[in-house]
């Protein structure tokens, strides 16, 4: 990938040299459909780029890796201009040091695609309310971790879900897709009323209490959590009258799935890249209606039993 | 697109029309696959099979079952798929996916007349709904040559296959060439039709699958800016071509006789130029747009003198892409006195208010250029130029180009001033690079239609009506051949006959180099 250093530099000739870097590289034709707003540390950038540029094969985006330095000093912007070579966009790793972390969305505004859709990704730790973050503010998707957060890893998920605003999401919530797929083609086949329903995980797994909460939210029906050596979700069971329908996944990779008067069968449910995920994420950047309600009944008290 | 699953009993309350992450995964199932060691089988309905089950979009115990004229085990079959999926699947090799799949793989041999092989067929459906769970739903794939569909289906019925109770289903899946000429296609329907209710005859046009053509229905219906020049105001003429660079390669057997114009403008080309002129359907319930493109058809006409309205050619001798390459008439198996068409032009006219006056010209070849499908349309030129005559020279017409392979996309050309003093507008390009965006979620038109077939969903599946209509429209082509010269040769690697050029010049209009 051609790589341009720009130190000391601002964002209009972060800009001119997307321009000619385009240019350099004959014009191609570039259908890029969204900025995506990577804020991370240094030490989480590398990694964070790699999954973008993973995802970007489905998504052509501007990519702007922000990342914080140390607030204190005069202050510096300098930044990694560069297209081409397994992008399919036009990226760039900024940096900001001193006064100006306190006013990233200042570097990152000018930087926006005209028109077409933000959306804000924190790959580790986010602001307790992204929405309200000055990078958030910019985006219409924001999109946190909260399993892979550094600090506060039991507490993250609930206040991610009690600072919900239109917009957010979740890494968390992205990860169930295929549980949720599979619990719901198993309903279509078998469309009994469930009467209970176990979710079984290690001990701190917000998509776990994510599947809880979509299943109590939809079932109407109070769920059992309960912890597992892991990897991640282990075994969830609908309990029905005709007996139960359990998807039992204690490798992380092949799962059982048994269900009322079928034979058991095994089933491919590997857990995902971040880059999948991310994928996933971008493909629809309008409201989540689903995670706005499994959201809310997480932030809601725990009802009593 | 897509309806919600019906739920005859209860609703889902895990389904939400909102959710649009969940995927649709189609219930529980199996496909029966005739034909297994054709390069169908393997380079495309296996792989995309693996491909599915990869994306988490076939039930848990689907299973494949192969039939054959082999001795084989199941664990043969098993070898086999496997290999075909190393090789030609789209998405990455893993092993719980392969194993999600390999215990529902089963072997049938014998011969398509051969009733013993058809019961040990149905016991093997039987065994499968009890032990993997398929629940007595079944795909029937006819890879195979269409001469043994009507064998094929009568052993099916024969045999108690084609038998569902309750919600179950059967289904049978065929690909092209649905007949050679109207009467043939009839004939080949009937055949099927005793056999199978219509809406369970899946015919595969694996174009109709692609996303691009896909996208033509939304380039169109869900834009604004585009409709109001749709037709014959602004548009001039429309373009369709779909080119090949190869020869007939191995198909000797196959294409000698049947030629360019059966191979490719009767389905591809024809449902292509439906779905660009058709008007808008009420809905995109596979009803709706049938409709609409049955209409098209019906109102697609052939001008009076098809001697001078189309053309047909066969490649010659020559260099192709860097590389020697032997003529049609030297190809092996090929009778060195065929007449079989290896280029084929048709002008074509839509007699309706929206494209009266306004020539669809359809062409396809092998040995040609380039790799290349797209439809063109090519508008007219601007009433008045306000500009002199020098300064507007190198400016055509404006065109709209949908690609639809290779390098999927839409390319826009129009006028642009030179940079300069002097006023002088010349053709620019814009594009854009469908391929480009979404290529990783973009799945092979045979897992499109593949997962299609096993929801029972055919908005994207030919119905008979069409298949009928289109060979009502090629039909009087065909016979005019048939009676009056033969094809003209053409140099392999170029754009086609003389008389291509010739009957597009009549009209005083060229073809665009794609």
């Amino acid at each position: 990938m051609t790589m341009v250093e720009l130190l000391d530099t601002t964002s209009s000739a972060i800009a001119a040299e997307f321009v000619r870097s385009r240019t350099r590289a004959g014009s191609p034709a570039m259908g890029m459909v969204m900025t995506l707003v990577i804020v991370v540390d240094e030490d989480d950038a590398e990694s964070a780029m790699t999954a973008a540029r993973q995802a970007s094969a489905e998504h052509p985006a501007r990519v702007l890796g922000v990342i914080l330095g140390d607030g204190r000093g005069a202050p510096v912007v300098n930044a990694q201009v560069g297209t081409g070579s397994g992008w399919t966009g036009e990226t760039a790793l900024i940096r900001l040091r001193g006064e100006v972390t306190k006013h990233p969305e200042s570097v990152v505004l000018p930087l926006l695609l005209p028109d077409s859709p933000v959306a804000v990704w924190w790959p580790t730790d986010a602001p307790a309310d992204p929405a309200r973050d000055p990078l958030g503010a910019l985006a219409q998707r924001r999109i946190t971790d909260s399993a892979n957060v550094s600090r506060k890893k039991s507490t993250a998920l609930r206040s991610q879900c009690a600072a919900y605003t239109r917009g957010n999401t979740d890494l968390a919530w992205t990860r169930l897709t295929p549980w949720r797929a599979l619990l719901a083609s198993a309903l279509d086949q078998h469309p009994v009323k469930v009467s209970g329903a176990t979710v079984a995980a290690e001990r701190h797994n917000p998509s776990a209490d994510l599947l809880a909460a979509w299943l109590e939210d939809r079932l109407r029906v109070d769920v059992t959590r309960t912890t597992t050596e892991g990897p991640g979700v282990t075994e969830v069971v609908l309990e029905t009258k005709d007996g139960p329908i359990r998807i039992a996944r204690p490798d992380g990779v092949l799962a059982t799935y048994s269900s009322p008067s079928h034979p058991d069968r095994p089933i491919a449910l590997r857990r995902r890249e971040v880059s999948e995920l991310l994928a996933e994420e971008l493909r629809r950047l309008d409201e989540d209606d689903v995670y706005a309600a499994t959201a809310r009944r997480l932030a809601k008290p725990r009802r009593r039993r | 697109m897509t309806p919600p699953p019906p739920s005859p009993r209860r609703a889902n309350p895990l389904r939400d029309p909102q959710d649009r992450r969940l995927p649709r995964i189609a219930g529980p199932c199996g496909l029966v696959l005739f034909g297994v060691t054709g390069d169908l089988s393997r380079k495309k309905v296996m792989p995309a099979i693996y491909d599915l089950a990869n994306r988490g979009l076939l039930p848990p115990g689907f299973s494949l079952v192969g039939f054959a004229r082999r001795d084989w085990a199941d664990q043969d079959f098993a070898q086999i798929v496997h290999d075909s999926v190393k090789e030609h699947a789209r998405t990455e090799f893993r092993e719980e996916v392969w194993k999600q799949l390999a215990e529902g793989f089963r072997f049938v041999p014998g011969d398509f007349d051969d009733d013993a092989a058809f019961d040990q067929l149905r016991r093997t459906i039987h065994e499968l709904d009890e032990v993997r769970g398929t629940d007595g739903n079944h795909a029937f794939y006819l890879a195979i040559p269409p001469g043994f569909f009507g064998t094929v289906a009568k052993q099916l019925k024969e045999h108690g296959l084609t038998d569902t109770d309750g919600d179950s289903w059967r289904r049978v899946v065929i690909e092209k060439p649905f007949g050679h000429d109207l009467a043939s296609a009839r004939e080949l329907n009937a055949e099927l039709d005793g056999v199978f209710p219509p809406e369970t005859i899946f015919r595969i046009d694996h174009y109709l699958g692609k996303e691009t053509v896909q996208n033509i229905l939304a380039t169109r219906f869900a834009n604004n800016m585009f409709e109001p020049l749709w037709n014959s105001n602004y548009v001039d003429h429309v373009q369709i071509t779909m080119a090949e660079d190869v020869g007939i390669g191995g198909r000797a057997g196959y294409y000698d006789g049947i030629g360019a114009a059966r191979d490719v403008i009767q389905n591809h080309l024809l449902q292509l130029m439906a779905l660009v002129a058709m008007e808008e359907p009420t809905s995109f319930e596979p009803e709706a747009l049938r409709l609409e493109k049955q209409k098209l058809l019906a109102s697609v006409t052939l001008p009076r003198r098809l001697d001078l309205t189309t053309a047909r050619g066969q490649y010659l001798a020559g260099w192709s892409g860097g590389e020697k390459v032997r003529g049609f008439l030297e190809e092996e198996g090929i009778r060195r006195t065929s007449t079989t068409e290896t280029y084929a032009a048709v002008t074509l006219h839509v007699e309706n208010r929206r494209w009266a006056g306004v020539p669809f010209y359809l062409r396809t070849g092998k040995r040609l250029g380039r790799r290349v499908t797209e439809v063109a349309v090519v508008f007219k030129r601007a009433p008045h130029q306000p500009f002199s005559e020098t300064a507007v020279e190198e400016l055509t017409h404006n065109v709209l180009v949908i690609r639809v392979q290779p390098d999927e996309g839409m390319t826009l050309r129009f006028g642009s001033k030179v940079p300069g003093t002097a006023m002088e507008i010349r053709d620019v390009n814009m594009d854009f690079a469908y391929g480009g965006s979404f290529t990783e979620s973009s799945p092979e038109a045979y897992e499109r239609l593949i997962l299609d077939v096993l929801l029972g969903d055919p908005p994207l599946f030919p119905r008979h009506e069409e298949v009928e209509l289109s060979w009502q429209i090629l039909d009087p082509v065909l016979e005019h051949w048939e009676r009056k010269g033969k094809p003209e040769p053409y140099a392999s690697g170029t754009w086609g006959p003389a008389s291509a050029d010739a009957m597009l010049a009549r009209d005083g209009r060229t073809w665009r180099r794609p």
